[in-house]
C-alpha cells in the first residue's frame, strides 16, 4: 500500500489545507491519515463564530469553516482513512498505522506533512494540589462533551485560566443553563482575548478574577469544593486571602502543547520554545520529504493561518514528491530576541525566498500596552523593522514580508539574525 | 474576595469604557453619554469602526448567538446552530432557553433554518453543520 505520494497525519485544518494544496497545484496522491472518526479536527466542536475572516472574508461558525475544506477533500478524491491511528513515522518516512477495519498500515509515501495539531495541558501538568477525584475537566473535553455528545459535566463549574476556550466554554455553559461562579487566572492580564472578556464573560455576567488561582480541591468521589487565593508578584499564594468556592465542576484552560511524538520517532528535530518541529518558510523539516504545519509548529491563535500555513506545507510535500528534490541553498536563522517568546519560521531559506508570500509570525513574551517595534537584527543593527500598536502574549504579530524587506534580509551582514520587539 | 476587575471594566454613570469588538485589536473606547443615552464623546478609537461601533452598542448592542439543538434519528445526537445576523443582547439567555427545548429531526443541512423570525425580531436560527440520518 505505497502508492501514494504525500501522506498527511492528521485531518483537522493544516492537514486537509495541505492535502488539498498537494492535490490541487503538484497532481499528488494523498493519503490522509486521522484519528478521530471525522475530518475537521478541533473545529467541528468549535460551534462559535469567529472562524474564516482571513480566508473566506466571512464570520463562520468552526463546523462549517470545516466543511468549506472537508467538501474539497471530496470533490478533489482524495483519499481519507478515518478512525485510524499513527503509530510510528521513520527518518527514511515509512508510516505505520493501524484502525480496526484495515489492520496493521505499512506506507512508503514520498513525502508527509505532519499535522497532528496540539492537546491540552493538564492537572499535572500545572501540579493541581488537592484530591483527585471527578469533576475536574480540559476546557477543550467539556468543549466536545457539551457540544458533540450532549452531556453537561455539571451544574456549578469554575474555570482556571483566562485562555480563549476557558471564557468560550464559561458561556457556553452558561447557556446551557450551568451556573459559571468565576474565571481565576493566576497571571495579573488576561491570556485570551479581550473581545472574549466581552462577549464571553462580561455579556453574561461572569466575574473575572486576576492574579488568583486554584490552591486545594476538595471532594470524596465528586467534587464539592475549590480554595482559591490570590497571589503576588512571583505568583506565590498569599496567606489570608483564600476562599473555599462550592462547585462540582473545575474546567482547565491553561494551555495547549504541540503534539510532537511522531514528529520526535521521525528525527524531526524541535523548537524548545515553540516545542514544536523547526521549520524554513517553506514548512520544511530538518527530515528531507518530512514538513509540518498548524499547532503541531506552534500554537495559532486564529484558524485562518492554520489553513495558510498548511497549504504552505501541502504545497512544498507536493514538489518535493514529484521532484525527489529539495532546496539545498543557503539559509537565514531567526532566533528570539528581546520580548519575543516565540517566532516562525525560524529558519528562511533565500533561495525561493519571497516567491509566495512570507509570513513572519511572532508572540511576544511579555504584555506591552504600547506602540512597539519589531526588529530582524544583524550583530550591526535593525535590517527589517516594522511597528505594531501593542504586543500582548495572547495574540499572535502577523507580519507578511514584503520583497525588498526579503531583499534585505539576503543582503544582511549575517545569516544569523534576531527578532526583537522593543 | 474583592472582584479583580481589569480597570478598562470599570463603569461610571456617565462614562462607559467600551471595548470594541469589531477587529481583535479590541480597542478601549472612552465613551461619554448624556442623561438621555446619547454618544456625546468617543475617545481611544484607532479607526472609524469604533466610533460606529459605540454608537450602536450604546443605542441597541446585539451578539450573534450560537448553541447546538438536539437531532432525532441522526448519526450525531446534536447539531450546531447559529444567529448569521446578531440578536438583542439582553435577549442572549431568553433565545438559549428556547433553543434548549428543541429538537429537530435529521438529516441536517448547513443553512436549514430552525427557528424563522424569532419573537418577530427578523433574525433566523440557523444550522451551521451537517448531520446525516443514521441508517
Amino acid at each position: 500500500m505505497s502508492d501514494y505520494n504525500v501522506i498527511v497525519v492528521g485531518g483537522g485544518p493544516a492537514g486537509m489545507a495541505a492535502a488539498i494544496e498537494a492535490r490541487k497545484t503538484e497532481g499528488a496522491r494523498v493519503l490522509i491519515l486521522e484519528r478521530n472518526t471525522a475530518l475537521g479536527g478541533i473545529l467541528p466542536q468549535c460551534i462559535h463564530n469567529g472562524f474564516g475572516s482571513v480566508i473566506f472574508e466571512a464570520d463562520l461558525p468552526g463546523p462549517e469553516y470545516a466543511l468549506r475544506y472537508r467538501d474539497q477533500v471530496e470533490k478533489l478524491g482524495i483519499d481519507v482513512l478515518l478512525d485510524t491511528m499513527v503509530m510510528d513515522i521513520t527518518p527514511d518516512r515509512e508510516v505505520y498505522a493501524m484502525n480496526s477495519h484495515d489492520g496493521y498500515l505499512h506506507f512508503r509515501p514520498e513525502s508527509i506533512v505532519l499535522a497532528m495539531g496540539c492537546r491540552e495541558r493538564t492537572r499535572s501538568q500545572i501540579q493541581l494540589p488537592g484530591v483527585r477525584c471527578t469533576g475536574i475537566f480540559t476546557a477543550g473535553t467539556v468543549q466536545r462533551l457539551v457540544n458533540i455528545e450532549g452531556y453537561m459535566p455539571g451544574k456549578r463549574v469554575v474555570v482556571l485560566g483566562s485562555g480563549d476556550i476557558g471564557m468560550i466554554m464559561a458561556r457556553r455553559l452558561t447557556i446551557e443553563g450551568a451556573e459559571v461562579v468565576g474565571v481565576f487566572e493566576l497571571l495579573p492580564f488576561l491570556t485570551g482575548l479581550r473581545r472574549n472578556y466581552v462577549q464571553c464573560l462580561l455579556d453574561y455576567n461572569i466575574p473575572l478574577h486576576l492574579s488568583t488561582t486554584v490552591t486545594n480541591i476538595f471532594g470524596s468521589r465528586r467534587l464539592e469544593a475549590v480554595e482559591v487565593a490570590r497571589v503576588d508578584e512571583k505568583l506565590s499564594p498569599i496567606s489570608g486571602t483564600s476562599q473555599r468556592i462550592e462547585c462540582d465542576t473545575l474546567l482547565l484552560s491553561v494551555g495547549l502543547i504541540p503534539e510532537n511524538e511522531l514528529s520526535r520517532s521521525a528525527g524531526v528535530e524541535l523548537d524548545s520554545r515553540t516545542a514544536g518541529p523547526l521549520v524554513d518558510n517553506f514548512m520544511a523539516t530538518n527530515v528531507p520529504g518530512i514538513f509540518a504545519a498548524g499547532n503541531v509548529v506552534m500554537i495559532y491563535d486564529l484558524v485562518d493561518y492554520v489553513s495558510k500555513a498548511g497549504v504552505v506545507a501541502g504545497s512544498s510535500a507536493g514538489q518535493y514528491s514529484r521532484t525527489g528534490e529539495w532546496k539545498t541553498g543557503e539559509c537565514v536563522t531567526l532566533a528570539a530576541g528581546e520580548n519575543v517568546g516565540v517566532l516562525l519560521p525560524q529558519k528562511i531559506r533565500l533561495d525561493g525566498a519571497g516567491e509566495k508570500e512570507l509570513l513572519l509570525k511572532l508572540r511576544s513574551s511579555s504584555l506591552l500596552e504600547r506602540r512597539v517595534t519589531v526588529e530582524v537584527r544583524d550583530e550591526k543593527g535593525p535590517v527589517v523593522s516594522f511597528r505594531e500598536q501593542y504586543a500582548r502574549p495572547a495574540e499572535m504579530i502577523i507580519h507578511p514580508l514584503k520583497p525588498k524587506e526579503i531583499q534585505a534580509i539576503k543582503g544582511a551582514a549575517s545569516r544569523q539574525l534576531t527578532v526583537t520587539i522593543q | 474576595m474583592s472582584e479583580n476587575h481589569p480597570p478598562f471594566t470599570r463603569y461610571t454613570h456617565l462614562d462607559r469604557s467600551i471595548i470594541c469588538l469589531r477587529c481583535p485589536i479590541g480597542c478601549e473606547v472612552q465613551t461619554t453619554v448624556d442623561e438621555a443615552n446619547n454618544v456625546i464623546e468617543v475617545k481611544g478609537n484607532t479607526c472609524k469602526l469604533g466610533r460606529e461601533y459605540v454608537q450602536t452598542e450604546v443605542a441597541d448592542p446585539r451578539r450573534v448567538f450560537t448553541s447546538t439543538v438536539r437531532v432525532r434519528g441522526g448519526v450525531k445526537p446534536l447539531a450546531a446552530v447559529w444567529t448569521p445576523q446578531p440578536i438583542p443582547k439582553d435577549k442572549l439567555l431568553e433565545l438559549a432557553r428556547d433553543t434548549r427545548l428543541l429538537e429537530i429531526a435529521a438529516p441536517v443541512h448547513v443553512g436549514q433554518v430552525v427557528i424563522t423570525d424569532w419573537q418577530g425580531l427578523g433574525v433566523n436560527l440557523v444550522a451551521s453543520d451537517e448531520v446525516q440520518k443514521a441508517s
